[in-house]
């Protein structure tokens, strides 16, 4: 996985709440076995309308999504998380996410940013007065500075060092591989197994 | 210290816990489809990992698979390419799989029950957010991303952060015809698309200890679309009358053992639940959604809302938005909607008692020429099932289309889709934008007024017949 310590780009305003991931990523763009060439789904349905933000040149190189509240509802589909960073995205910012969502994204290294509705609308007013302004997302120091401005954010410490170090949690519980074999030999025996099949 | 089911479940599975760090929760049962898992063997395989528990992992086809002509090569190139990847994998690494034409394929969270391998006490997670339909055993199940079920294969554990816990209570009987997913569905208008976030959701109440295990699993499954982690239900004798009955159900002194531990799995007298809601279920009704979230729902007497009154600004957006996209005007009475399909099936309501139910209503009678209904069983058991019951005959006398099993049209991704514009009345649980297909409009309903709509051509419950 990608270290995540900093990321200064552009951002692009999504002023859409309640975003799911069927809107993210339709279905149809699931059938892939790989982990890439998502991003011709990313948002799919709405890109066929040509006034679409996504479609909007000025927002073309942006790397950093403002959206409104409750994004990324809806299915677990990691897809989701593929296509915005398929797309470029490096982090997304909202006044709430989707657990599912936000899991599948902290672990994979895209950044999603909770921050206070308020501040979420300050950003978008920033941006799109001047789409080119440079937004710094600052995991190190848990802000977010575009402008003049600077808004802090929260992420647990544990989330943040392995962002930051890009480490990988298979890897991380492999390590205590023992302990699970210890909690195995306690599991009781009614417990069902798959194999061999029953019928 | 008192605790509620969600957390004993929980504390019994934890394998490492540390300050500051999320607790290392070990997995009883991992289900696996074809849509969600090739990038995770593929993970396995780049890393030189194999799968630690193949004994504790099932896998089924379900999300892309054909409802007709199963006996044929699979047209779609795509589709076909993530069955034969999944069998591959399935193949390679040693796990079991029900493919189209087993009588075990089917829906996963069809298949679990069915088998028997879902059991109250346990931990329950697969690729696919209504992993929550477990729940209504007494399991804590929930809905992985593809980075997690590559870490459940790896290491049959997953590093979770502990959920907040909130109680429904849902007291009294229910009216005639009203049936389970009118509660989900009431429940979810109440509490909105993200009120259960970061919550694990326990149903309680004389309302849902009345409920059979297949309505029980009808509420669970739809926890995830009220924005919860997963629901459940504490185990009792509905519980463990039906998992006796099934192949994978524990023998002999383990039944006993395993009967004493369920028994344990009620939240304490006295355990604090983070929020608590209580709804009754004399005042429920047959419940219909108008519009593009499962929170946008009303009961079926009720008009198509105005936007102009509702005060919340975001919500006002969303609702003028979906009235557009679902081609609705305000004040419109629901009953006058007319649809083009009817699609009973899905995890939420493709069990046999679900199939009955709109059978009975169906009996000797005609589908309106305007409408075209697909019903689709869960499982391949369960279309086996219907069949000896003679559901299939009653359907395919009332017009209906009897089809293979699987997810079908509750997303879209076989060849079963809404065409643009097309208006279903679905008993699937998502109603998103071009869920069932592009341009599709769906209206979320009960199998018993999905029956209603079939004969009537127009959104009706069974009273209005
Ligand atoms: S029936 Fe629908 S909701 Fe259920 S698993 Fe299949 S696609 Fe998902």
């Amino acid at each position: 996985m990608e270290k995540f310590v900093t990321h200064t780009g552009t951002a692009l305003p999504l002023r859409r709440s309640n975003v799911d991931t069927d809107q993210i990523i339709p279905a149809v763009y699931l059938k892939r076995v790989t982990k890439n060439g998502f991003e011709d789904g990313l948002f799919a349905a709405w890109r066929n309308d040509p006034d679409f933000v996504l479609n909007q040149p000025q927002y073309r190189a942006a790397t950093v999504l403002v959206a409104g509240a409750d994004f990324g509802t809806g299915s677990s589909r990691e897809h989701a998380v593929w296509a915005l960073q398929n797309y470029g995205f490096k982090a997304v910012i909202s006044s709430r996410f989707a657990d599912i969502f936000r899991g599948n994204s902290l672990k994979g290294g895209l950044l999603t940013v909770i921050l206070p509705q308020e501040k979420v609308e300050k950003i978008w007013e920033l941006i799109e007065a001047d789409p080119t302004t440079a937004i710094t997302v600052d995991l190190e120091a848990k802000n977010v500075r575009l402008g003049s401005e600077i808004f802090p954010f929260e992420l647990d410490d544990y989330t943040r060092w392995r962002l930051i170090e890009g480490l990988d949690d298979i890897g991380l519980t492999l390590k205590n591989i023992d302990a699970v074999s210890a909690y195995e030999s306690s599991r009781p025996s009614y417990k069902p197994k798959t194999l061999p099949a029953r019928s | 210290m008192s605790k509620t089911l969600a957390e004993k479940i929980w504390a019994d599975h934890i394998v490492r816990s540390a300050e500051g760090e999320p607790d290392l929760l070990y997995i009883d049962l991992h289900l696996i489809h074809e849509v969600t898992s090739a990038q995770a063997f593929d993970g396995l395989r780049l890393a030189g990992r194999t799968v630690r528990r193949t004994d504790l992992t099932i896998a089924t086809e379900d999300h892309n698979t054909p409802t007709l002509n199963i006996n044929l090569p699979i047209a779609d190139p795509v589709s076909k390419l993530q069955v034969d990847t999944l069998r591959q994998n399935a193949a390679e690494f040693g796990v079991r799989i029900h493919s189209l034409g087993d009588a075990e394929q089917g829906i996963v969270h069809v298949v679990g029950p069915q088998l028997g391998i879902t059991q109250p006490g346990m931990t329950i997670v697969c690729g696919d957010s209504h992993t929550s339909t477990h729940g209504a055993f007494g399991a804590l199940a929930f809905g992985i991303g593809t980075s997690e079920v590559e870490h459940v294969l790896a290491t049959q554990t997953l590093p979770l952060v502990r959920p907040k816990t909130m109680a429904i209570n849902v007291d009294g009987v229910l009216p005639e015809g009203v049936t389970s997913k009118d509660v989900i569905l009431a429940i979810i208008a109440k509490i909105g698309t993200g009120g259960g976030q970061g919550f694990v959701i326990e149903y309680r109440g004389s309302t849902i200890r009345a409920l059979s295990m297949e309505g029980r699993m009808t509420i669970c499954n739809m926890s995830i679309e009220a924005g919860a982690r997963a629901g459940l239900i504490a185990p009792d004798e509905t519980t463990f009358k039906y998992v006796k009955s099934k192949p994978h159900a524990p023998e002999g002194a383990d039944w006993d053992a395993a009967v004493a531990y369920w028994k344990t799995l009620q939240s304490d007298a006295d355990a604090k639940f983070d929020t608590e809601i209580f709804l009754k279920a004399e005042e429920l009704a047959p419940f219909v959604t108008w519009g593009t979230n499962p929170g946008q729902g009303l009961p079926l007497s009720a008009s198509v809302p105005n936007p102009a009154d509702i005060a919340d600004v975001e919500e006002r957006g969303a609702a003028e938005r979906a009235l557009t996209y679902m081609g609705l005007e305000a004040g419109l009475p629901l009953k006058s909607i007319s649809v083009d399909t009817i699609f009973l099936g899905s995890c939420t309501n493709g069990r046999i008692e679900d199939l009955r139910a709109a059978a009975e209503i169906l009996k000797g009678k005609k589908k309106a020429d305007s409408v075209r209904m697909l019903v689709v069983p869960g499982s391949a058991r369960v279309r086996l099932q219907a069949e000896q019951e003679g559901l299939d005959q009653i359907f395919i006398d009332f017009g209906a289309e009897w089809r293979n099993a699987g997810c079908s049209m509750c997303l879209g991704m076989n060849p079963d889709q809404l065409a643009v514009g097309e208006r279903s009345a679905s008993t699937s649980n998502r109603n998103f934008e071009g869920r069932q297909g592009k341009g599709g409009r769906t209206h979320l309903v009960s199998p018993l007024v999905a029956a209603a709509t079939a004969i009537r051509g127009t959104l009706s419950s069974p009273a209005d017949l």
